[in-house]
């Protein structure tokens, strides 16, 4: 699995979530989570969840503190994908 | 209301197992429209009462007025508090605020409460997961699920209510009690517009309790539209319900000022508790209790018994109705020949629970405001105690374009009472 194909399944994992439909249009690595599409940061733990389901790994509390963006997200689940 | 300044209605919400929104709720009161159906789900799981009152299409509801981030974290009690309280607010002629507008309404506030709460939450996924050592997958969801003031906190965020903002318990008089509380703040000046009602879900694990205590009716299972009997020498249990009802209250100073259509005045409200004295328990009232707290509701409207002309009455067919009717003929001072009409919202829909005030309050302005007196249906055999009083019970609708005076109350587990005097608004 590529990076844009994680990407694109990130993106469809976190939309439910984005107060900010509109920026979810230009959405790249660099989108900020949480400053950019205005998720609640209380529901991270619900996204971490739905990633584990939909890519079935395991993610440790401790990786989640470095994600902040997109890209962030792709890179520790590419990781995880090995 | 007796101190301060004059409170009304200007706005209606409900959710209930005969018909959603108020348009479709009052063609249901006029109709006599039954919400009581057979449970197969009651049946499998053993229980002796198979019969509830649970509303339909809630979902889709909830889907065309949420958003799905508003939507992710709301359990079937958000939704229904919120379907209600939207309503309402929109009733009364306000805007619903958008999302993104960081404008607080710090003159408008909300009580909203439950009786018993998020218990699908509970049964469905806490207690499993926990059990399980799931703990993690439980999420960031269950903890506003499950706390009581969940209710109207959620109601708040898609409101930008910014006064007080409180989810009542006490069990079947919540609603009614929400009603008084908020008009007592916005009496005293501390508010000027609260959304009042209750809100109570279906599920098993509610309703499992008061089967097992046999206070739940099993004799008509397979008849459902005849199992809730208020009223009847052959009542033999309430029908469980779930709904939510709210009251958009208002100051009369702030209906005005904003030219809103008002459905009536509040003139009167009263809360008290028995203290499980003379008969009083966690399960029954102490009947001096219930007399003191509708005479200080008439008290504090400042008219004489003899002007109510309708009760809207907490009837919820157990053993309990022939000593209600008792209690109101004397703290009203007003017997048989002299009764005014009283009629039980919840033959038709059962007993919501903490919902049941609200939204028998729903059904009583609309009774007030459009002159009818719904049917008390499945009574024609009146407990004997009540006989007395048939002329006073209507069995089909009843026009009443005179009417401008009902008393609403509602008694719950604990003795607890709340009562109210709502008074029809003519300019």
């Amino acid at each position: 699995m590529d990076a844009s194909d994680i990407q694109e399944r990130v993106v469809k994992i976190l939309t439910p979530y984005v107060k900010d439909q509109e920026a979810l249009a230009s959405v790249s690595a660099g989108t900020n989570i949480l400053e950019d599409l205005k998720v609640n940061s209380a529901r991270l733990v619900d996204v971490v969840l739905a990633f584990e389901d939909e890519f079935d790994i395991e993610i440790a509390d401790e990786d989640v503190d470095a994600v902040n963006s997109v890209g962030d997200c792709v890179e520790l689940i590419g990781k995880k994908l090995g | 209301m007796s101190a301060g300044r004059r409170v009304v209605v200007t706005g209606l919400g409900v959710i209930a197992p005969n018909g959603n929104g108020v348009a479709e709720f009052e063609r249901a009161l006029r109709e006599g429209r039954s919400g009581l159906r057979h449970r197969e789900d009651m049946q499998e799981l053993g229980f002796g009462c198979q019969v509830a009152a649970v509303p339909e299409g809630v979902e889709a509801l909830a889907e065309r007025s949420f958003s799905a981030e508003e939507l992710f974290a709301m359990n079937a009690i958000h939704r229904y508090a919120a379907l209600v309280a939207l309503e309402a607010w929109q009733d009364a002629g306000l805007a619903r605020p958008d999302a993104a507008d960081d404008r607080v309404d710090w003159d408008s506030g909300a009580i909203l409460g439950t009786g018993i709460g998020g218990m699908d939450t509970i049964g469905d996924r806490v207690v499993p997961f926990v059990n399980g050592k799931k703990v993690r997958r439980l999420g960031s969801t269950a903890v506003e699920q499950v706390m009581a003031s969940g209710v109207s906190a959620r109601v708040s965020g898609l409101l930008a209510l910014g006064n007080q903002v409180s989810t009542n318990s006490s069990a079947c008089a919540t609603g009614v009690e929400a009603i008084a509380l908020g008009a007592e703040r916005i009496a005293q000046g501390a508010a000027e517009r609260m959304v009042c009602g209750g809100a109570e879900i279906a599920t098993p694990y509610i309703w499992a309790g008061f089967d097992a205590m046999r206070v739940l009716s099993r004799r008509f299972n397979a008849a459902p539209e005849q199992a809730s009997r208020p009223l009847s020498a052959s009542a033999g249990g309430f029908v469980p319900g779930a709904g939510a009802g709210a009251l958009l209250v208002e100051s009369l100073d702030s209906a005005r000022g904003r030219g809103a259509r008002i459905y009536a005045e509040l003139r009167g409200a009263a809360i008290n508790c028995g203290g499980h004295r003379s008969g009083g328990s966690m399960t029954a009232p102490n009947p001096e209790g219930v007399r003191r707290c509708i005479r200080a509701a008439v008290a504090a409207a400042g008219i004489a018994p003899a002007e109510v002309q309708a009760i809207s009455g907490h009837l919820t067919a157990t053993a309990a109705d022939p000593r209600e009717v008792a209690c109101w003929a004397d703290a009203l001072q007003r017997g048989p020949g002299d009764f005014p009409l009283i009629t039980s919202t919840k033959s038709l829909i059962g007993h919501t629970l903490g919902a049941a005030g609200a939204i028998e309050s729903v059904a009583a302005l609309l009774m007030l405001q459009n002159g009818f007196v719904h049917a008390s249906r499945n009574c024609e055999d009146l407990h004997p105690e009540i006989a007395p009083y048939a002329d006073s019970v209507p069995h089909e609708l009843h026009k009443a374009p005179e009417l401008r005076l009902l008393m609403k109350a509602g008694f719950g587990f604990g003795d607890v009472n709340a009562a109210l005097v709502l008074q029809k608004w003519e300019d």
